[in-house]
């Protein structure tokens, strides 16, 4: 192969493709150079000098960071002069540095203790007075003790470059340089920690998880975060069955090491105080805990009464898996009988779906964001309701200079790189320079529904040019919701039901005998037409206020199951702590159905069966399973044809929860509350 | 303005002007064969241009010596963006003041010169990058700048040649560092004086990340001599290898301190005893640093049978550097000389790297400490060590300009640093003051 | 923030001096000849900067802070600038910055009560080989002896 050049690291002949930095081809013979500075992805620094090798025919020590492989080069990495080197730059750095590992968060998995450690420089000729700085508080979740910073510049540049934001620079010069926020003496920005996570030392540390535990305390598992629909993995750290921090430091998953404030910060409504412990019946108009035998019994007893007697509603969740999305909307079909069964919807799905049959149009995954050429940004403001997608475009743009184009009704923050930006809706004056691109993604927001949204696909086929679309959607599970049948009108996989049922306004209108809502809010603002109201939830909601029955349900971090995200990849929750009181909504179903003597019809109600046979039922869920049985996303096959049955008009709304919002959950959320709050006094 | 009688023992090619009625207008240039070169310049080809310069045998005058013209041959040619050309008149080297003297004296020399290199490598803008000290000769660039517009020696079309040139004064505001010419166009581009990485060196990737041909001031000021006369004849002033003359600033303990051209090569005994008129009272020599403070510090043994250019200089493991001379006698307390220069490179790093940012930071510490009295014998051993731990291994070469003195200081006047352990704070002083932190 | 039409006329031709879209190269000399202008770089000069170049006040700052030249606090009215680099050190530069402070009463990085004078102590400013040099303002003074000195500040202090 033409780009591949060959050179010799520590003796070992390594391949390496052009262009490609000695520090990563090092890597593929599994040689490590260390270095605190060099972040893959950000741009080169050269600052921390942690990297120097030798290379043959160089009078100097070079740094393999910056350093492009070369046909023939020779490098040594463990010469006398690099291990010299890298002691007396530990040495350097420990000069200032204060000791306080033992109380400092970052102990343990701190990467200047480890290199200290690797490499020596354990004792210190430095009998100077160190320069001691107090620490100071950035935001509610960012603070900063300067003298343990290294001066590597990750911060400033996973939020310059990765963000956008522009929140954190470098003032002064020499020995009292420092990192700065941007507004004086505190930050206003996204919060989204990402400068806490890819700091190398304590120096950035955040107000939740500071001073909580020792890192090795606790135990660390990689699940999805439950707030939007992008879809990030998150390993969440636990000690005592509480949940104590949210990262994804190891860069798995499909946001690399990318997470917003509600998935490093958001999952502290998990053990709000106003959580439900117990179930929860009506007795003489107030609502009193009971055992779950009682509940359960009531329920069945109910449900069976009315079966053939009377009408039911049932309302889905998009936060709840697809396994108990599956279920519940078996569990209607099958065994209460009703195709009286919906969700809130955020987009309009399902017209994409129909919109795009027979045409080349296809729906865009992950990848496509990281990857395509080109983009249309079409009403959502990306940045505030989705993240990631954001993150991932404006990544795009950095490394393989994507073209961007937005038209929105506010501004927003791809206005910056974007090749074109427009106020309003007038996508359609863009064609020609769409046409010119070779490819396309277009991503739109719950204002394109209906006709407006076939339009929109029709634009998209008369361009000429392969077009993919990204249609936004709110919650955790939003997509998985549709793709599960959570609607009247569609079975599991885009199949029609054949007789519709009522749609979600339609049974909140109705006088129905039971109303059973699983994970949703739908009478917040409401009060109730139906004869009987199940509700399971986390929190005593404006529903549940109202419910005859309360079962309190676990939340994703406490439950095993998948989820899909808004561009379609499926990807497993891990149960990271129990629960005491709460059940997840699957095995609350499934001992519902057990007590009304239906479990046999219905199935097991394990995730992995449950799982299994979507799998072999649900179109486009034929997936892989190693990836995902490893904490891996794996694709769902783009679902692409006629649906028969068209939508509803109108029903199609998004929350449009900001950075700092996130629905039910993001009300019991004391991070994000912190940050409203503080934001408002100032 | 001369500060200092020019000597008879100078080489006046670059300062022939200096001294002269109005040297600095447009009208005594024109007098004197002012712009001349440039007219010449205009009909030849860049390669002539270039050629020209290469056997000029002119090596940069900012400090590292690097051969003009081939810096100039590195521009890519074919490169489809505008070029630039950027003068360093950041003069910021301890014990360096030629610059200066340049441009308030005759700034259409350095005009010209600015011209010529950008007629050899197809430029049509540039920027004289002036430290923010020198206020007053952003004035006198800008009235110089002001007159070659009104004469038509700057602007479109220039004296009919068809060549267009327009050129600024920038200025900087107080950093060492951006006399570093990646920090400078960093610098120039509002942004905090950090160097960049190179490779893409300025020729292919400088001022807003054009091709850039980035000189010191009396590099550019050279251009029209040797034009005028030819390469050969500028080569000729000097010695094989090292061509034409060097505005040398005698400084320190000496009978006529100030600015003199002289021939590369000349003698340093000579230029001590005859161009400085002697040792300031009759002192005998101690210590010599013939280009400014980053250059390691010679003794005056080391002086003997040396001359003042890059191979003699580099025999005895110094530097030609940027032409400051600081001559030290018998009475200078080398650890408090050693003191201050470290305290300049500390408040100079530009913080960037962890060798320079902490080392300069680190050597500052002990330096004052050892030289208040507080020294203990291990210090001196861990001075040298600490300096050999930057060398070669900084961002840029900043960290080695103060290395390089920390090393030669204490290696070479160990004595004095042991002196300064017995008891009394500075035995070489009367006033036991130490320089204020 | 309205500022002298001298400087306002600078500023339009600064901003003229550098390739379309680089405006933000201006702002190091926007930001010197302002501070001349009002005696210290504002909160308020660091917005004004940071909307004329088009960057935001955080970017002002890292530069702002870096440069030895420009200042956040108000100086004396005479900034009394004393080179003690090597050149000038070897001339018993480091002397005359206490002869300074003494002859004003404040110590380096003082201003004195009235606001008219101000010291530092600063690197090497070009004027080695007619040390000891030092600035007040712009201005330089060479060759500066302690009773020159005094001389200098009795004048200015009698002309204020
Ligand atoms: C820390 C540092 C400071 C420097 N200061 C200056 C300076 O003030 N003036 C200058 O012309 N060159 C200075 N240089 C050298 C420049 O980097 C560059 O080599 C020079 O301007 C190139 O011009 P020349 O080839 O004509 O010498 C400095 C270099 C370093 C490393
Ligand atoms: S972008 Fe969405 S999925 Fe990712 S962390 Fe934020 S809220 Fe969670
Ligand atoms: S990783 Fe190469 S210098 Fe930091």
């Amino acid at each position: 192969m033409a780009d591949t050049v060959k050179l010799t690291i520590d003796g070992h002949e390594v391949h390496a493709p052009a262009g490609m930095l000695v520090i990563d081809a090092a890597k593929l013979a599994g040689i490590e150079i260390p270095a605190f500075c060099y972040y893959e992805g950000l741009t080169l620094q050269a600052a921390c000098r942690m990297c120097l090798v030798e290379v043959e025919k160089m009078p100097k020590l070079m740094t393999a960071c910056t350093l492009p492989v070369a046909e023939g080069l020779v490098v040594r990495t463990e010469t006398p002069q690099v291990a010299a080197a890298r002691k007396y730059m530990l040495e350097f750095l420990l000069t200032n540095h204060p000791l306080d590992c033992p109380v400092c968060d970052k102990g343990g998995e701190c990467e200047l203790q480890d290199m200290a450690f690797r490499y020596g420089a354990g004792e210190s000729r430095y009998n100077e007075t160190k320069v001691h700085t107090p620490e100071k508080q950035y935001s509610p979740v960012v603070f900063f003790d300067a003298p343990r910073c290294i001066l590597c510049y990750r911060c400033v540049r996973i939020c310059n470059e990765g963000m956008g934001v522009n929140a954190l620079g470098v003032v002064e010069r020499g020995a009292v340089s420092e990192i700065a926020p941007n507004h004086g003496d505190h930050l206003e920005c996204d919060e989204c920690g990402a400068c806490i996570d890819i700091c190398p030392v304590g120096a950035l540390t955040s107000g939740i998880y500071r001073y909580q535990t020792r890192p090795w305390e606790m135990t660390h598992v990689g699940t999805i975060c439950t707030h939007c629909s992008d879809g990030c993995k998150t390993t969440l750290g636990t000690r005592n069955d509480r949940i104590l921090r949210g990262n994804n430091r190891d860069r798995s998953g499909i946001n690399g090491e990318f997470l917003c404030i509600k998935g490093r910060y958001g999952f502290d409504f998990y053990d709000h105080p106003d959580r439900l412990q117990a179930p929860l019946m009506r007795v003489n108009g107030k609502l009193e805990e009971v055992s779950w035998a009682q509940a359960l019994a009531a329920v069945a007893e109910k449900f069976k009464q009315t079966i053939g007697a009377g009408t039911f509603g049932i309302v889905g969740s998009n936060h709840t898996t697809n396994e108990e999305n599956y279920y519940l909307q078996k569990f209607a079909r099958s065994v209460l009988g009703t195709n009286n069964i919906d969700h809130h919807r955020t987009g309009d799905v399902v017209t994409l779906v129909d919109a795009l049959s027979g045409k080349s149009g296809a729906l865009a995954t992950v990848a496509d964001l990281c990857e395509r050429k080109a983009f249309l940004v079409l009403g959502a403001d990306l940045a505030l309701e989705h993240p990631l997608l954001s993150y991932q475009i404006r990544a795009n743009y950095r490394h393989h200079q994507a073209h961007v184009y937005v038209v929105t009704p506010k501004a927003v923050r791809e206005d910056k790189y974007a090749a074109a930006t427009m106020r309003g809706r007038d996508y359609e004056s863009l064609r020609d320079k769409l046409k010119a691109q070779p490819e396309l993604v277009i991503l739109f927001d719950d204002s394109y529904q209906g006709g407006e949204l076939r339009k929109l696909v029709d634009f998209g086929e008369s361009l000429g040019i392969p077009v993919r679309y990204v249609c936004l959607v709110d919650y955790a599970n939003s997509r998985g919701a549709i793709d599960m049948g959570l609607t009247p009108e569609l079975l599991p996989g885009y199949q029609p039901s054949g007789q519709s049922g009522l749609h979600l306004d339609e049974m909140l209108a109705a006088e129905l005998s039971v109303l059973w809502v699983v994970g949703a809010n739908p009478l917040e603002n409401a009060a109730r037409k139906s004869g009987f109201l199940v509700v399971q939830d986390l929190f005593l909601t404006e529903t549940a206020l109202q419910a005859d029955i309360v079962l309190p349900a676990a939340c994703a971090y406490e439950k095993n199951g998948t989820v899909t995200s808004g561009t379609g990849e499926v990807q497993r929750l891990k149960r990271a702590i129990e629960t005491m009181g709460a059940k997840p909504d699957l095995e609350i179903i499934g001992f519902i159905a057990r007590e009304m003597g239906a479990a046999a019809a219905l199935g097991p109600w394990t995730p992995d069966a449950v799982f299994e046979e979507i799998r072999k039922n649900v179109r486009g869920y034929d997936v892989a399973m190693p990836a995902l049985s490893t904490g891996g996303a794996a694709q769902t096959m783009p679902v692409n044809g006629r649906v028969a049955v068209p939508g509803p008009a109108g029903l199609v709304r998004s929350d449009r929860n900001g950075l700092f919002a996130s629905g039910t959950l993001g009300r019991y959320s004391k991070v994000l509350n912190s940050v409203l709050e503080s934001r408002l006094s100032r | 303005m001369l500060y200092n009688e020019p000597s008879p023992l100078e080489t006046r090619v670059l300062s022939r002007r200096f001294g002269m009625a109005h040297s600095e207008s447009i009208e005594t240039y024109l007098a004197t064969e002012g712009y001349q070169a440039f007219l010449k310049a205009s009909k030849m080809t860049p390669d002539e241009i270039i050629s020209e310069m290469k056997a000029s045998n002119l090596r940069g005058r900012g400090g590292a010596g690097f051969p003009a013209g081939m810096k100039w041959s590195f521009v890519p040619r074919t490169s489809p963006k505008p070029k630039y050309i950027v003068v360093n008149a950041d003069e910021g080297e301890p014990g360096t003041c030629k610059d200066r003297v340049l441009m308030e004296n005759d700034p259409h020399q350095l005009i010209e010169g600015v011209l010529i290199a950008g007629l050899a490598v197809d430029a049509h803008a540039g920027w004289i990058y002036i430290r923010g000290e020198y206020r007053y000769l952003i004035d006198i660039m800008d009235r110089a700048i002001a007159e070659a517009h009104e004469r038509g020696w700057l602007g479109k079309n220039i004296q009919g040649t068809g060549f267009d040139f327009d050129l600024y004064t920038h200025t900087g505001a107080g950093s060492y560092e951006c006399g570093e010419e990646s920090a400078l166009l960093e610098s120039l581009e509002g942004k905090r004086g950090v160097p960049r990485i190179r490779p893409p060196f300025p020729a292919v990737a400088g001022a807003f990340q054009c091709p850039t041909v980035l000189n010191n001031v009396e590099t550019f000021c050279a251009a029209p001599a040797i034009l005028l006369n030819g390469g050969a004849a500028f080569a000729a002033l000097g010695i094989p290898k090292a061509g034409g003359t060097k505005l040398t600033c005698l400084t320190g303990h000496i009978n006529k301190p100030g600015v003199y051209e002289l021939r590369l090569g000349f003698p340093v005994k000579q230029m001590i005893e005859e161009v400085g008129g002697g040792m300031r009272n009759g002192k005998k020599l101690k210590a010599f640093i013939p280009g400014g403070s980053s250059c390691p510090v010679l003794t005056a043994a080391e002086c003997e049978g040396a001359t003042m250019d890059y191979d003699s200089m580099a025999q005895r493991k110094s530097m030609l550097g940027s032409g400051g001379v600081v001559i030290m006698d018998e009475d200078t307390c080398m650890v408090k000389a050693c003191l201050r220069l470290m305290k300049f490179y500390a408040h100079e790093s530009c913080g960037w790297c962890i060798p320079c940012r902490e080392g300069t930071a680190w050597l500052t510490k002990i330096m004052t400490r050892f030289h208040s009295g507080g020294g203990s014998p291990q210090d001196i051993g861990l001075l040298g060590d600490i300096a050999k731990n930057m060398l070669g291994r900084t961002f840029c070469p900043l960290g080695d300009a103060a290395a390089l003195p920390m090393i030669s200081i204490v290696e070479k006047f160990r004595g004095e640093f042991e002196d300064h352990l017995n008891g009394k704070p500075c035995p070489y002083e009367h006033s036991n003051r130490m320089v204020t932190a | 923030m309205t500022f002298s039409p001298q400087l306002e006329a600078r500023f339009a031709k600064l901003l003229e001096s550098y390739p379309a879209g680089r405006q933000r190269a201006a702002m190091i000399p926007m930001l010197l000849y302002a501070q001349d202008e009002i005696g210290s770089v504002t909160d308020e000069l660091v917005e004004e900067v940071a909307q004329r170049v088009g960057v935001t006040p955080l970017q002002v700052n890292e530069v702002v802070s870096y440069y030895s030249m420009l200042h956040r606090e108000a100086r004396g009215k005479y900034h009394v600038q004393v080179c003690t680099n090597i050149s000038c050190l070897l001339h018993d530069a480091d002397q005359l910055l206490e002869h300074t402070c003494q002859k004003l009463g404040i110590e380096n990085h003082g201003v004195t009560p009235d606001g008219q004078f101000s010291i530092e102590e600063v690197e090497c400013m070009g004027a080695c080989s007619w040390a000891p040099a030092i600035q007040v303002n712009y201005d330089y003074h060479h060759f500066v002896t302690p009773e020159k000195l005094d001389r200098l500040l009795d004048g200015l202090r009698k002309k204020q």
